[in-house]
């Protein structure tokens, strides 16, 4: 048994999902994402129940551990028990502590990731909000969304929202002590720390791809080489 | 009442639903893209069946979406989720109904993880004092949004202005119901009919007179996938699964889609006009779309509610058809309006998918 098994034991998500695989192919028949990608959540529980830390290794620098959508489908199923998209996530959680994740391109896009969602969270106390819900960045939304985001203070305030206002209601601004407290408890729970070594690690790697942190960031969250789906040629 | 064969299983799966005294949570994907959803299930729920369901300013995001993102640590995700535990308990409540699917999951893991490992619920109780000064107790009951739309269907049916029911055939409309892998995939004991037989819409739409399709990709995820759809690198993923959803319904012809997860409306609506622009390909009648509502909308249409106070304007795929076969009256005239009926600029058409 080696380091890196260990500290996966260590995750509640593993204890979870992790109890002995069978190898049946269940969680891979039901699963939306080994449907488009290069991605087999049996092969992988049955690479993590050998206790390898050189195969967890490269797991852990693999993109095939960040195909996956925790859609949670394979937990119904599995007749083990297991969830592959529980032991998906200590995965995922132990990359992204040692800075493995930097080492695949599907891994880095954690950097756009984290600075988006917890930014969210930490400045607005919601993960999602229209204030930093860029149409450029989503086009699939719409040119029904393209007008809501125009005219926010309207639209929303037309089907009753309290749009940035006091007080309950749908997208109030959430007073500034509870996002103090929401800060607060980052600061607690390793939070703010995991925020910061995706940032070192991110700038690390943004400086070996001769780019800066915004060209890394831009590129991280558009760019995709072909080579992750099924039905592609080539391989990366 | 004596239950047989499969009506027997189903009432084994039932849960039962406090009747009263809810607090609840808000859900950031409703808010932004549905948000005259959780105006008319509070209208609903409050004015129409006079029941105790309290809010404070002071809740937030439960964390979910960064969680599953993967972006915080499990134990800053449990922690947000005992502050939320937190606000219910100081202001006298036991039941807890969340607004989103992902934030029910969240709730729901967080109290069974701390079920089995109580040193984890002991540390978060730990964290939370130290980061806030708040203690709490685990609700008794956590419900999502549509449980409580479930469980009053037939109060809802009673008053209904109209039925989904075509009103000039008198058939039924044929309604394909979505619920969203993390109502039940997670803990299939926490969702009305569990895994194998969730009715929680089916059951909604039966009451309100229309016919639940069954089709071979009934169950499969609408795509959402957190960081498949979040990072636009990876939304393939995203619209590959929904596409695959719509190839599979599309021969039983649905009249409607209606969802449970706030996040699957928007990618069932909106790969819908991108498949459309993408392949010149609709799903509807005549260029038309599958008109895809969530179940708060859908039971305020039912109750009499105007179209365009609950938002159905801000859906890219057009419910026109839907309210023309359920004779539900609307101004073409008033659709983008702004506040107060003010004249805002019109939203842009698309291409090839026909929105009224
Ligand atoms: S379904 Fe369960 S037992 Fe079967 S391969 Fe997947 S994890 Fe292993
Ligand atoms: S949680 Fe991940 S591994 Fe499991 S079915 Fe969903 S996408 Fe596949």
């Amino acid at each position: 048994m080696g380091k890196l098994y260990d500290e996966l034991c260590k995750d509640y998500r593993f204890k979870e999902g992790m109890k002995t695989c069978i190898n049946c192919g269940t969680c891979t028949a039901i699963c939306p994402a080994a449907e488009f990608y290069r991605y087999d959540p049996r092969k992988i529980l049955d690479t993590v129940q050998r206790k390898d830390d050189e195969d967890i290794l490269a797991l852990l620098k693999s993109e095939t551990i960040w195909y996956c959508g925790e859609c949670m489908s394979c937990l119904t199923r599995c007749p083990r028990k297991n969830g592959a998209g529980l032991v998906i996530m200590a995965l995922r959680n132990l990359s992204i502590k040692l800075g493995y994740f930097t080492e695949s391109e599907k891994g880095r896009q954690i950097y756009p990731l984290t600075k988006a969602l917890t930014g969210n969270v930490l400045n607005l106390g919601y993960c999602v909000h229209p204030s930093t819900y860029r149409y450029e960045d989503h086009p699939e939304s719409g040119p029904v969304f393209e007008w809501v985001l125009e005219h926010k203070e309207d639209v929303y305030k037309r089907l009753g929202a309290n749009y940035a206002g006091e007080g309950p209601g749908i997208l109030r601004a959430i007073p500034q002590k509870d996002l103090d407290e929401l800060k607060a408890i980052f600061d607690e729970t390793g939070g703010t720390e995991r925020i910061e070594s995706v940032e070192k690690f991110s700038e690390k790697k943004a400086e070996e791809m001769g780019m800066s942190l915004d060209e890394y960031k831009a590129y991280t969250f558009t760019h995709c080489s072909r080579g992750h789906f099924n039905n592609e040629q080539e391989t990366l | 009442m004596i239950y047989q064969g499969k009506q027997k299983i189903w009432s084994d799966y039932q849960k039962d639903i406090p009747d009263d005294h809810w607090f609840y949570v808000r859900s950031c994907i409703r808010q932004s893209f549905f948000p005259g959803s959780e105006k008319f299930f509070m209208k609903i729920v409050r004015d129409d069946l006079g029941k105790d369901i309290y809010e404070t300013e002071h809740h937030t995001t439960c964390g979910g979406i960064a969680y599953h993102c993967d972006t915080i640590p499990q134990e800053t995700a449990m922690t947000i989720v005992a502050r939320q535990f937190a606000l219910m308990t100081e202001a006298g409540y036991e039941n807890l109904v969340a607004s989103c699917i992902t934030s029910f999951g969240n709730y729901c893991e967080t109290i069974e993880t701390w079920r089995e490992f109580p040193e984890l619920e002991a540390r978060v109780r730990e964290h939370l004092w130290k980061a806030c000064r708040r203690e709490f107790k685990v609700p008794k009951y956590v419900a999502h949004a549509s449980d409580l739309v479930y469980k009053f269907r037939n109060e809802i049916a009673a008053r209904a202005k109209f039925r989904l029911v075509d009103h000039e055939t008198g058939e039924p409309l044929r309604i394909v119901e979505h619920i969203g892998c993390h109502y039940s995939k997670m803990f299939p004991h926490k969702g009305v009919g569990g895994a194998e037989y969730p009715c929680v819409l089916s059951g909604m739409a039966e009451a309100w007179g229309g016919e639940v399709i069954d089709y071979p990709e009934r169950r499969h995820c609408c795509g959402f996938g957190f960081r498949q759809y979040l990072v636009r690198a990876n939304r393939g993923y995203s619209l590959s699964n929904t596409h695959k959803k719509f190839e599979s319904m599309e021969p039983y012809h649905p009249d409607c889609i209606i969802t449970n997860c706030p996040g699957c409306p928007f990618f069932l609506d909106r790969w819908q006009y991108v498949i459309s622009e993408m392949e010149g390909k609709t799903y509807g009648q005549d260029g038309h779309g599958i008109p895809v509502l969530t179940y708060e909308e859908l039971a305020a249409l039912v109750l009499g509610y105007d179209p365009w106070d609950m938002g159905l304007q801000i859906h890219q795929v057009g419910l026109e058809p839907l309210l023309d076969k359920m004779g539900v009256p609307y101004d073409p005239s008033k659709k983008y309006l702004g506040l107060n009926e003010k004249e805002i600029m019109k939203p842009g058409l698309p291409t090839v998918l026909k929105c009224c």
